[in-house]
Parts: C-alpha cells; structure tokens; sequence
C-alpha cells in the first residue's frame, strides 16, 4: 500500500518536472506608454504648452496606434507579436500594452510600427482596436488616422482656435507609416514587476524637422498635409529607465 | 351537429393555411443556402473579394438584406441604401443625375450601379474606398447622404430585438459591432453578380443577336473595349475622359483625392453592364443618353485638354455606328439580374 502511494507520488513528481522542462516559458511582456510634453507629463486640456517656436497651446485629445511589436533577445533572436493597440491619453487603461507568448529571455532592443501596416488599411471591416467606431478610421477615404491630436492654440485661424491634426496615409507619396526602434539601456526580463517604460513626446510632432506654426498650419485632416507631421512624430519615443 | 363541427374545423385550417401562404413568411423573400452561394461565371477572371473571411449564409444575407434597406442606417432614418441603389437600375438611381441624401440634400456624385462589386479593386469614381466591407462607411457618415454614425448604428440596432436575434443567428459570436454589419452587408452587396444578359447567353450560344446588335459588338470591340473590357466591361482604371469641370461642383475626380495634378478629372471606367437602365450616363449624370455618350467620345481632343491618350487618338463613329453600338450595349441588360427575387425589398419601405 505505502509503495503504491510512493509509486503514484514519484510519477506525479516525474510528470511535473516533465512538464516544467518541456513547457516553453511563454508569458506576457507588459510595456506603459507615458505621454510627455517635454519633460512634463501631459495633462489633457488643463495645461498650455509652448511649441519649438514659442506658440502656446493645450492639449484636449491624444492617441495613436502602435503595434506590431519585435523584441530582440540577448541572443540576437527577434520574437514577433503582430497586432494593435490605441494608446489614448484619454483611457488610463489603454496606456499598457501586454504581448502574449513572448518566449522567456532577456530583451535589449524593440521595434514596432507607429500606425497600421498598409495591408491592414485595406482588409475590410475589423474589431478590436482597429474597430472604425474608434473614431480612427477615414471613412470617406479608406485608411486609418495613426495618430490624432487635437487642442486649442490662441494663435489658431479655425473656429474655436482649434488644433486638430489626424496624421495617416498608408500610401506613397504619403506614407505616413513609421517603424520606431528603440534599444534598451539594461536587458529586460518579462515578468510583473519589469515594465518596460516608453515615453512619447506629444510636442515632438510640433518640432523637428518641419516646425508647425500654429497661425498657418492649424488643421490635418488627410494624408496629403500628414507627412512633414509624420516625419516629427517619427522621433517621439524614447525609453524610460526606471 | 357533431359532422358541421368537423366540417366547420376543416373548413377553417384550410382557410389560415391558404392565408399563411400570401401574408406569412413569403416564399419570394425566403433564402435558402442554394440562393447564397457563390460561383465565378464561367469567363470572369477571380474575384478581389472572395468571401473567404465572410462565407455567405442565408441568416447572413438576409441580415444584409434588411439593412440594406433600412433607413435606420441614416441620421433621421428617411433613407436606406436601397433608396438611391434601386434594383430595377441595377442598384443605381434611375433617372437621378445626382445623389440625394436626409432633409434633401442633393450630393456631387451620380449614384453607380452595384453588381459585380467583387471583382471591384476600388469604389466609387475616384476610387477611394480600398474595400468592399468598408465601402457602406462612407455613405453612412456623408453628411449629404445618411450622415449618421457607426456608433450610434450600433446603439440603434442593438436596442431591436429583431435585429439582435438576427445577429445571433448570422454570426458566431453574435454581437451587434461595424464587424458584423459591414459582413452582412458585403455578403448582400456582394453577391449582386450580373452574368446572364442577351449579351452572355449569346457568348455561351443560347441565345442569337441580330444583325444590328453584332455589328454593334464588332465595333465596340475595336472602339470601346480597350477601358470597357470583357467580360466585366471595365478594366477598373481611372481614365480622363475630356468632361469639362461643373463649375458647380468643382470635381477635379482623384486628384482631388491624392493631390496630384496627374489625376486631374480622371474618373473611373464604369462597367457597362445593365447601362440601358442606369441612365443618366457619367460621374455627374450630365448625359441623359447613350447617344449623348457617344457624340461626346467622338468629338476632337487635344493633348492639353489632360484627355486620356484614346481620346485624343480619336474615336470616329458613323452615325449608323453608333446606333448599333447602342443596339449592342442594350444587350448587356441582365432581365435575371434586375428582377432577381433575392435582392428585393422584403419591408416594403419604397
């Protein structure tokens, strides 16, 4: 009787390791977004910013599309997650990103597209993130909006001295698509409590290589105009080291 | 008295069965998994849509069919898609130079036709929508057409109880988002095939065309079918066809969507199919006639009017030509297609 216990306690023990050698430690990678304007975190609507050429504004909505995520591990080998998310300021939820299945290792470098890669522009009705009721969805000219942000300039011409720059395009000549590599300082190891941080620089896509001035450029809302935008916005994510 | 009971009872099933058969659930209106499936005509080349993500389904059409022509799909439910798409003009707006939309509101463009829409690269004349699910969007949000929201679609449709057991019952998951929608709609939408008019009875040899007609398609052939390919009768490019801009509406076509003056008034190459019924003729409805069309494809263009190099080249037509060129495009109207029971109005709205 005790050797039939022993016996059952031995190959359950077996199976276990078994399974604990075999099992491929898939788990989840979690990343934040933390949207900046400068230095300073951004506060929707309550705090006027000012842009590379002194003009002050504010800011009442921002969100954008990232996605497609490539990690580079240690050895040199890229682990894929294709996919989107919305980060919008606006929904506190929507700023942390977790990818499932990420084999388990340690990751130096990231790489993932800031908007929606062209073939998902044109592949008809979509859930989830990519949802049209998102409202980043250009209905009367199929493709999505990759990054909206809109607020109030007192040296805007619009009504309302409204800001509202929807920069999107899949494409050519108005590619708007941008793939962002970032490396990371330390190695991160996926887990709980090993977030990685990515700041975005919201006043990055005022500034760069082609400055908005905030009296003649007020309104996006194509791709023709979104370009020289695109290029900006291409250099706002860095990562935090915390 | 036990006899004129039986009687009285027989009497009367008859009578409800026999009046089930004209009020209740019509046979005209029922589809069956035969009515929705979908086969390439022999001749035409693959389909950029091919259900392959959306396999069509009786509940699924039907769905499609209802909202089709609901006029919930418009800010004031007035209007429904099949308001301006009409099926007796293959789904376009018989007799309507221009769109109309809520509150009456008239739009810039003359309402296309839809069949064929699966071997469609990219809709309306500029070629804007890149996909045959995300086409109904655009209508939708047009202020001058349905100006209404997904959104607020959603909220509508989710509130109808018959709506939501026809989700249930079209959809795996059942949930009443665009997703499901815009299926419903392109499995409708999608399955609106023209393939059965004198013209392709003749190619299969069932049918004969006169002497008017094939003369017609002979020269059609050597003057037309160049943009207006077979069998599909367009070879979905955007051409300049030497249309002076309407001062009016001020369409300058797919340069004004892609901001380059190459594509100055370039529209694109509608089918031919069913065209006898789809009148007026062009993106603005300008040509009440296809004798209209056809004097204006003959006049001389020069190179600096941007017309497409055809054009320029020239197009000379007799008189006689052209009337049996038109003999021949009359024979493109698909009876079939037009009076096809599955795409009619089972609500009665128009």
């Amino acid at each position: 009787m005790v050797k039939k216990i022993i016996h059952t306690i031995l190959i359950i023990a077996a199976l276990v390791a078994a399974m604990s050698f075999t099992a491929p430690h898939n788990s989840m990678f979690t990343i934040r977004f933390e949207n900046y304007v400068g230095d300073k975190p951004l506060r929707l609507d309550s705090v006027f910013y000012k842009n590379a050429l002194g003009q002050s504004y504010n800011v009442s909505m921002f969100k954008y599309y990232v996605g497609n995520f490539h990690l580079t591990n240690s050895n040199g080998q890229e682990v894929v997650s294709k996919g989107y998310f919305l980060i919008n300021q606006e929904e506190k939820n929507s700023m942390q990103v977790t990818i499932d299945n990420i084999a388990s290792g340690e990751y130096k470098a990231i790489r993932f597209t800031l908007g929606v890669d062209s073939i998902d522009n044109c592949s008809g009705a979509q859930s989830g993130a990519l949802d049209p009721v998102n409202g980043m969805f250009w209905a009367w000219n199929s493709g999505y909006i990759f990054l909206k942000m809109e607020g109030i300039s007192p040296l805007s011409k619009s009504t309302g001295k409204r800001l509202e720059f929807h920069i999107g395009g899949y494409k050519e000549p108005n590619n708007c698509i941008k793939i962002i590599k970032l490396e990371l300082k330390h190695p991160i190891k996926q887990g709980e409590n090993n977030i990685l941080v990515i700041k975005a620089d919201a006043g990055c896509l005022f500034s760069g290589s082609n400055p908005v001035d905030f009296s003649t450029l007020s309104s996006v809302t194509d791709f023709l105009n979104a370009k020289s935008m695109a290029d900006n916005y291409s250099s706002m994510f860095s990562v935090i080291d915390k | 008295m036990k006899r004129k009971i039986v009687y009285f009872f027989c009497f009367s099933c008859c009578f409800f069965l026999l009046l089930s058969g004209f009020i209740g659930d019509n046979k005209y209106f029922a589809i069956s998994q035969k009515d929705v499936e979908f086969h390439i005509p022999k001749g035409y080349p693959k389909p950029f849509y091919n259900f392959k993500n959306n396999k069509p389904s009786p509940s699924g059409f039907v769905l499609g069919r209802k909202l089709f022509y609901d006029p919930i799909l418009s800010k004031d439910s007035s209007i429904s898609c099949g308001f301006c798409h009409q099926r007796i003009a293959a789904f376009a707006h018989i007799d309507h130079a221009l769109s109309h939309g809520i509150n009456g509101l008239i739009g810039k463009r003359n309402v296309p036709p839809l069949e064929n829409l699966v071997w469609d690269n990219s809709f309306m004349w500029d070629g804007r929508i890149n996909h045959l699910e995300v086409q109904p969007l655009s209508p939708i949000s047009n202020p001058l057409e349905m100006n209404e929201t997904i959104e607020s679609i959603i909220k509508k449709l989710q509130r109808n109880n018959e709506y939501a057991a026809m989700f249930k019952a079209a959809f795996n998951d059942s949930v009443v988002n665009s997703r499901n929608i815009l299926r419903a709609l392109a499995q409708f939408t999608g399955l609106m095939i023209s393939d059965n008019s004198r013209y392709d009875k003749y190619m299969r040899g069932e049918d004969t065309l006169s002497a008017s007609e094939l003369k017609g398609l002979e020269l059609f052939r050597d003057k037309c079918a160049q943009c207006h390919k077979e069998p599909l009768f367009t070879d979905n490019t955007f051409r300049n066809t030497a249309l002076s801009m309407d001062s009016n509406l001020r369409d300058s076509g797919v340069a004004a969507i892609n901001g380059q003056m190459k594509d100055f008034m370039k529209f694109k190459v509608p089918s031919l199919r069913n065209i006898e019924m789809t009148y007026p003729y062009m993106h603005d409805g300008r040509f009440r006639t296809l004798k209209q069309v056809l004097d204006h494809y003959t006049r001389k263009f020069t190179k600096e009017s941007g017309a497409d190099p055809i054009l320029v080249k020239g197009i000379q037509l007799t008189e006689a030509d052209k009337s049996n060129i038109i003999a021949f495009l009359k024979t493109l109207t698909d009876q079939t297609f037009l009076h096809d029971r599955r795409f009619a109005d089972p609500s009665g709205h128009y």
